[in-house]
């Protein structure tokens, strides 16, 4: 499933409407979402908050070596996808960290927080490894 | 029968006057062959390489009279030895070895002689082919000539076989097999009959002989000739396998011929301007460079030095070329073929001819006087009141001694190209400028032409140069010489040479530079004047330099043609070359320093600000366990990691990948092992906690 759509799973639709409903003009209605969004997403667990975090910093690091890349230009191109990948390869893997480790994700459910973990660090390694071979 | 002679004498004097022979630079056999022979013949320790070699040396050195080495001797006697003493029956070896010994005298005893002639007989008994009658019967000459006794027992049979392979043409087969005859063969078969003559215990037929004299008459019959007098003999066709060329092909004819003529008794009648042709053949090819055509040549004309049909007399010039200035005398040797001295005879220059005037002679019926202590013909040509300039000399031998027209074979008329060189006069010079509507000579200034001068013209487009002088020989008629040529050159190397015309007595040149401005090129500039005037029988030729001549010109029009590229010093190429310049691809354009690094701390700030964000969430390191066993593994397990990334770390840097992997195996199952105690002593501890 795709893990934003899971992201909101950890609060309700209901809420919202109810809000949206009592909303009398757009403007106050988006700035009633974002307080919504935020309180709701300050219910979650903090080692979902962590992982987030996380995600966060690897997107925002691909984001400014990708505005490196457009002031400079792609010379070591080689360089540049390596680590534009590197980021955003680890940022999809701790996704599926998430996404395994969520509690409240009845898919798996029967698969232990460490295991997960495991295979996070796992995979990480082994991108990493084909990362600095291709860094150059 | 002296009347006879004398009649027969008289005919071959009339015959030969009416040949004239064309002019032949020849002269006889002198010091330059002998030192060519030294060089060319040059043993290596003693020994010539091969027993036809050693004999072809031995010979020359033998006709020139060098003398014989005992370092030859030393080399080659012991093959001679070898060849002679051996029991082959290869009647060539045997041949060439007694060849070879006739001229060096080695130390070989009557036995080995007497068994090699009975091989010989042997030989000559069973042979079918002209070359085993050859090596036969001139074996047993060379033997005969060592004091031996031998005879050849059926010489008439012998005779008629050789004999019987001869052809109506006068050539010779090889054998009666071979369908071509060869003229080199004929030559070999005549010595052959020769020696058999020469061998026989008693006289063989007269009339056999009579029949090979006829032979030989039809052999010369088939004689060719060159544009120069000269005679020789080749064969019909060039193009067969035993081809030997003309040189080898002559030599061995005059050999056979010789030989013949030696044993036979009364005359071969071969006319004697014949053998003089054929003399004249072997003095016309100078010093050959060959060791093979060397011999040839030399043992040719040894051969013609003392023949019995009639020797050749070579009428040769010493120096062809006569200075009136140093009052040279003409002078002319009258010699046979190796430089020996000739029979009293009186040498009379026939007719003297200009070489501009081929039709009327200036000299006639001259007798030259002789010198006989340096046996030279010598005549004083400046009473003669001859001119410089080139000269068709014919000469004409007439023999004191009539018995001596049958011995000795001279040409009717011999023709010599000589030089008489004299020092010429140059007299009224004159130079000037004059404008092209008055024709005045009013600008004429005097030249001197025995020196280089330094004058300075200046002229026009309109205007012209005039140049004349007179040139006088010696008797002081007007002379015509070969080259009278004036140059122009200019500043930039462009030259304009101009050949001057003789009119009137005197050489003139009227330069019109309106009709020259475009061979000119339209180039303006100072112009060098150079005179040259020279000729082969001017003693004093020259090249003068007059000046210069400023020219103005008018202005090129678009479409003149431009002056022609001056030459390119030819050895320019092989100095160095254009300098090519490569093409590299450009290097990338970098950023500078300063904003890579920027961005590389920009970089770096996400990290600081998880850092930060993970501090705001409350990080803690509270379930991190207490004893010290899973502590030191969880520790184990962090540093697990923090080894990998440094490995990678390390790997970027400097390690290559294969050195990684086999490290990062390590490191991996390490890491695996630490992870997994950790992982599940972990997942126990959140197990009870959640359970409690």
């Amino acid at each position: 499933m795709h893990p934003l759509g899971l992201y909101l799973t950890s609060f309700s639709y209901q809420e919202i409407e109810k809000k949206l409903r009592m909303a009398k003009s757009t403007s106050s209605d988006a700035q009633m979402l974002i307080r919504s969004l935020r309180t709701a997403y300050a219910a979650t667990p903090t080692n979902l908050k962590i992982i987030d975090l996380y995600v966060v910093y690897a997107i925002v690091t691909a984001v400014i070596q990708v505005v490196y890349m457009g002031v400079v230009g792609s010379f070591p191109f080689n360089s540049f996808l390596s680590g534009v990948l590197s980021c955003v390869g680890t940022a999809v893997l701790a996704v599926c960290l998430r996404i395994q480790v969520n509690k409240e994700n009845k898919e798996f459910k029967d698969l232990p927080p460490e295991r997960a973990y495991a295979d996070f660090i796992l995979c990480n390694l082994v991108l990493h490894l084909v990362i600095m071979n291709f860094l150059g | 029968m002296a009347r006879n002679l004398r009649l027969l004498g008289f005919l071959a004097l009339i015959c030969a006057s009416l040949s004239i022979s064309g002019a032949a630079v020849i002269r006889p056999i002198n010091d330059a062959h002998r030192s060519a022979a030294l060089e060319l013949f040059v043993p290596t320790n003693g020994s010539f390489g091969s027993l036809e070699e050693a004999y072809e040396a031995l010979r020359t050195f033998q006709i020139f009279g060098v003398e014989k080495s005992t370092e030859i001797s030393h080399a080659t006697c012991p093959v001679v030895a070898e060849k002679l003493g051996s029991s082959s029956f290869i009647s060539k070896d045997l041949f060439l070895a007694l060849r070879v010994n006739s001229i060096l005298g080695c130390q070989i005893d009557a036995r080995t002689f007497e068994d090699v002639a009975s091989k010989l007989q042997a030989v000559i008994k069973n042979a079918s082919s002209l070359v085993d009658f050859h090596y036969g019967v001139e074996g047993l000459l060379h033997i005969k000539d060592q004091g031996i006794s031998v005879a050849l027992s059926d010489a008439d049979g012998t005779f008629h076989s050789i004999k019987a392979l001869s052809q109506s043409d006068g050539r010779w087969r090889y054998d009666s097999n071979s369908a071509e005859s060869s003229t080199y063969a004929a030559g070999i078969a005549l010595e052959t009959l020769a020696g058999v003559v020469s061998l026989a215990d008693k006289d063989v037929d007269q009339s056999k002989i009579g029949i090979v004299k006829h032979d030989i008459i039809k052999l010369f019959d088939s004689i060719k000739s060159y544009d120069d007098g000269t005679l020789y003999f080749d064969e019909k066709h060039v193009d067969a396998s035993e081809y030997k060329g003309p040189l080898a092909t002559s030599a061995s004819v005059i050999r056979g011929v010789t030989a013949f003529a030696k044993v036979a008794s009364g005359r071969l009648n071969i006319p004697s301007d014949k053998m003089l042709g054929l003399a004249k053949f072997f003095l016309s090819i100078g010093i050959p460079g060959c060791t093979k055509d060397l011999f040839n040549q030399i043992e040719s004309l040894s051969h013609l030095e003392d023949n019995r049909v009639s020797i050749p007399l070579i009428l040769s010039l010493p120096s062809t070329v006569l200075s009136l200035t140093t009052r040279d005398q003409l002078k002319v040797e009258v010699t046979t073929v190796l430089g020996s001295a000739a029979p009293p005879l009186t040498v009379s220059l026939v007719q003297a001819f200009r070489s501009d005037s081929k039709d009327t002679p200036v000299l006639e019926n001259q007798e030259l006087q002789f010198d006989s202590e340096n046996t030279i013909h010598y005549l004083d040509i400046i009473p003669l009141k001859l001119d410089a300039g080139k000269y068709k000399l014919m000469f004409e031998i007439s023999l004191h001694d009539p018995e001596n027209l049958n011995t000795y074979a001279t040409a009717g008329r011999t023709s010599v190209m000589a030089f008489i060189t004299g020092s010429i006069n140059i007299g009224k010079a004159e130079i000037g400028i004059f404008d092209s509507d008055s024709g005045k000579s009013e600008a004429l200034q005097k030249l001197d032409l025995s020196r280089d001068s330094a004058l300075s013209l200046a002229a026009n487009h309109l205007q012209k140069l005039h140049l004349s002088f007179q040139l006088t020989t010696p008797l002081g008629h007007h002379f015509k010489p070969h080259q009278v040529l004036l140059k122009l050159r200019h500043e930039t190397n462009v030259e304009h040479i101009f050949v001057m015309e003789s009119s009137a007595r005197q050489f003139k040149i009227v330069l019109d530079f309106l009709s020259l401005v475009e061979k000119f090129y339209y180039l303006s500039g100072k112009y060098e004047i150079e005179l040259t005037v020279g000729d082969a029988a001017m003693e004093n030729s020259f090249l003068r330099a007059l000046g210069h001549i400023e020219l103005d010109l008018p202005k090129p029009p678009e479409k003149a043609a431009r002056p022609p590229p001056l030459p390119v010093d030819p050895y320019s190429r092989f100095g160095p070359k254009q300098e090519i310049a490569h093409i590299f691809r450009e290097p990338e354009r970098r950023p500078p320093k300063e904003l890579s690094l920027t961005f590389l701390a920009l970089t770096l700030l996400p990290f600081v600000g998880f850092l930060i964000g993970l501090m705001r969430l409350g990080v803690n390191l509270k379930s991190f366990p207490s004893s010290v066993v899973p502590a030191s593994f969880s520790i184990l397990f962090h540093a697990g990691i923090a080894a990998v990334l440094l490995l990678y770390v390390l790997f970027w840097l400097k390690l290559d990948l294969f050195t990684t992997l086999k490290v990062l195996g390590f490191l991996g199952v390490f890491l695996v092992f630490v992870g997994h105690r950790t992982l599940s002593h972990h997942a126990s501890a959140t197990a009870k906690l959640k359970s409690s």
